[in-house]
């Protein structure tokens, strides 16, 4: 999932200071599983700004509105009966997809409340960890299901590198290298000897540095 | 001996000589004269100098253009090439204009993260890594291509190329697996991590010479030459992939003169060196020492250096 976190509680006060009305919408989707943008969320937040604006002498009105998920129009019409005229701004609880959604849809002044942060999982109940780097051509197939682009600090696909240590990674002494995890899942499974072919360069047209990138499926395209 | 470059130091280590390099750190500025100096003083005493690349990513002046200071003071360089900030376009781009500034030796290495410099907030390229930039500049030179596969219709770069290994680092078993790997990509020789525990240096040397790697590349034993047990401490403690035993730290700290110490220990450790089968030279790192180097060398009864 889209893994994103709260921006800090006064970047979002300052970011509605003019407002006296605002929209505040969650998503169900990836960020309500994060517990950082769910209808639960958006309560919480809400309450604490008009509280904290009630304390300034400024009060603050807040619409509050979940939405299953952002990044789809089809929820999108959802929030039309929501965006009154009177709505100074809309704050998004959703990730950075969601908050672009509502803009193009809307002609109304939307802010982030959330920084989007990685795609990855919950490691326990409060942790969650990066395991991709949304790389568009994935070679989890040559690293024993461990993603070598995002798990080495320097994204080396002929790791590790000469600052592995004790299963550490150089940057800090409390992550682990990628590689160290690649190596010992490949000889677990007998499979060292592919470590010792020369991975070439990798095709970042695939990624990120092609442009924006979009996938089109002519199989369940609605003409 | 026919070699493939016109480095010096790869026709010193056909001719079967043990080579001697050190290593110049450019400046924080842009003035010639500091690096100019050190060439001058060392030329008589080492047979070519690494030019390290933003060391530790710091900003510095560029490994290529102290590179050439140092060529034109009369001593040969060995530039290197960091893959953390510049994309494969970038690199080849280098490596032409090195070549054609009278570089012929290059070291490839993946770099220190920008985390431990002075720009920790930068964004870092890593288009290709270490092995990576080996063979593609094995490629310029053996096969006139482009990493794209476009020719090079004429005046190949021909680098003498190195790869750097650290016999310290884990895990130790892939570590001479990795270095074969570098073997195959094309390093024609090999800096070593700084060796301080030569116990497990000589564990990993034996499974070098076990795969025959000794025989397929030139293994450059490298060398921090220290200066108090402070630096020995921090090395231990600071520094990823180092491996400083205690009783080093504890030898420095109980010397009388820790300096001279300091140089005894390095004596000592190159006539070690120089007995073990396939190391076939040193790579003295004096970095902030750089004047130590003539003493090092003649105490370590390698000097007069040879010349072709
Ligand atoms: S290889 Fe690419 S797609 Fe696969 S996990 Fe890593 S970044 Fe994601
Ligand atoms: S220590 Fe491991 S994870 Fe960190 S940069 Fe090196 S190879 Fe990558």
């Amino acid at each position: 999932m889209i893994v994103a976190e709260n921006k800090p509680f006064h970047d979002i006060l300052g970011l509605i200071e003019d407002a006296k009305k605002i929209l505040i919408v969650g998503c169900g989707g990836c960020v309500a599983v994060c517990l950082s943008g769910g209808e639960k969320e958006v309560g919480v937040l809400a309450s604490a700004l008009r509280m904290s604006r009630k304390k300034e002498g400024n009060p603050l009105e807040t619409v509050e509105v979940t939405l299953p998920r952002q990044c789809d129009p089809e929820y999108m019409d959802m929030l039309k009966g929501y965006v009154k005229e009177d709505i100074d701004c809309i704050l998004s609880l959703g990730c950075g997809v969601g908050v672009q959604f509502i803009a193009e849809r809307f002609s109304k002044w939307v802010i982030p409340a959330q920084n989007t942060k990685f795609a990855g999982g919950t490691i326990a109940h409060g942790i969650w960890e990066e395991r991709c780097g949304l790389c568009g051509e994935c070679i989890l197939y040559k690293t024993g299901g461990i993603c070598p682009i995002i798990r080495c600090s320097k994204s080396l696909l002929n790791g590790p590198c000469g600052g592995s240590q004790n299963g550490k990674c150089e940057v800090d002494k409390n992550l682990d290298c990628g590689w160290q995890l690649i190596y010992d899942r490949m000889k677990k499974f007998g499979k060292l000897d592919l470590l010792l072919k020369i991975e070439p360069p990798k095709d970042w047209s695939k990624s990120r540095d092609g442009g924006p990138r979009k996938v089109v499926r002519e199989d369940v395209k609605i003409s | 001996m026919t070699t493939k470059t016109e480095s010096k130091l790869e026709k010193l280590l056909a001719r079967g000589e043990f080579v001697i390099s050190g290593e110049i750190g450019p400046p924080k500025h842009a003035g010639p004269e500091g690096i100019v100096k050190h060439a001058e003083n060392l030329k008589k005493y080492i047979d070519a100098a690494n030019i390290t690349d933003n060391q530790t990513a710091i900003v510095r002046m560029s490994s290529i253009a102290a590179a050439f200071h140092v060529l034109r003071s009369g001593l040969e360089p060995v530039i290197q090439i960091t893959c953390r900030d510049r994309n494969r376009i970038g690199i080849q781009s280098d490596l032409l204009g090195a070549y054609s500034l009278g570089m012929r030796n290059v070291l490839c290495l993946s770099g220190d993260h920008q985390s431990f410099g002075n720009h920790p907030t930068a964004k870092n390229v890593y288009d290709i890594d270490s092995i990576q930039e080996i063979k593609l500049v094995k490629d310029m030179r053996d096969s006139r291509k482009f990493l794209c596969g476009e020719e090079i219709k004429q005046n190949e770069p021909r680098y003498f190329i190195g790869g750097v290994a650290n016999p310290f680092a884990d895990p130790l078993e892939f570590r001479v697996a990795r270095l074969e790997k570098k073997i195959n990509a094309g390093a024609d020789f090999i800096q070593t991590q700084a060796i301080f525990d030569m116990g497990r240096f000589e564990k990993w040397m034996e499974m070098v010479r076990k795969r025959g790697l000794h025989e397929r590349t030139n293994i450059i034993a490298g060398l921090i030459p220290l200066k108090s047990h402070k630096a020995a401490r921090y090395m231990q403690k600071f520094v990823s992939g180092m491996l400083v035993p205690d009783e080093i730290v504890y030898r420095l700290e109980k010397a009388k003169e820790p300096q001279k110490e300091g140089v005894e220990l390095c004596v000592e450790q190159i006539k070690h060196l120089k007995q073990i089968e396939g190391i076939k030279g040193v790579h003295i790192m004096a970095v902030a020492w750089e004047e130590i180097i003539p003493t090092i060398v003649e105490k370590a009864g390698l000097f007069p250096r040879p010349s072709l």
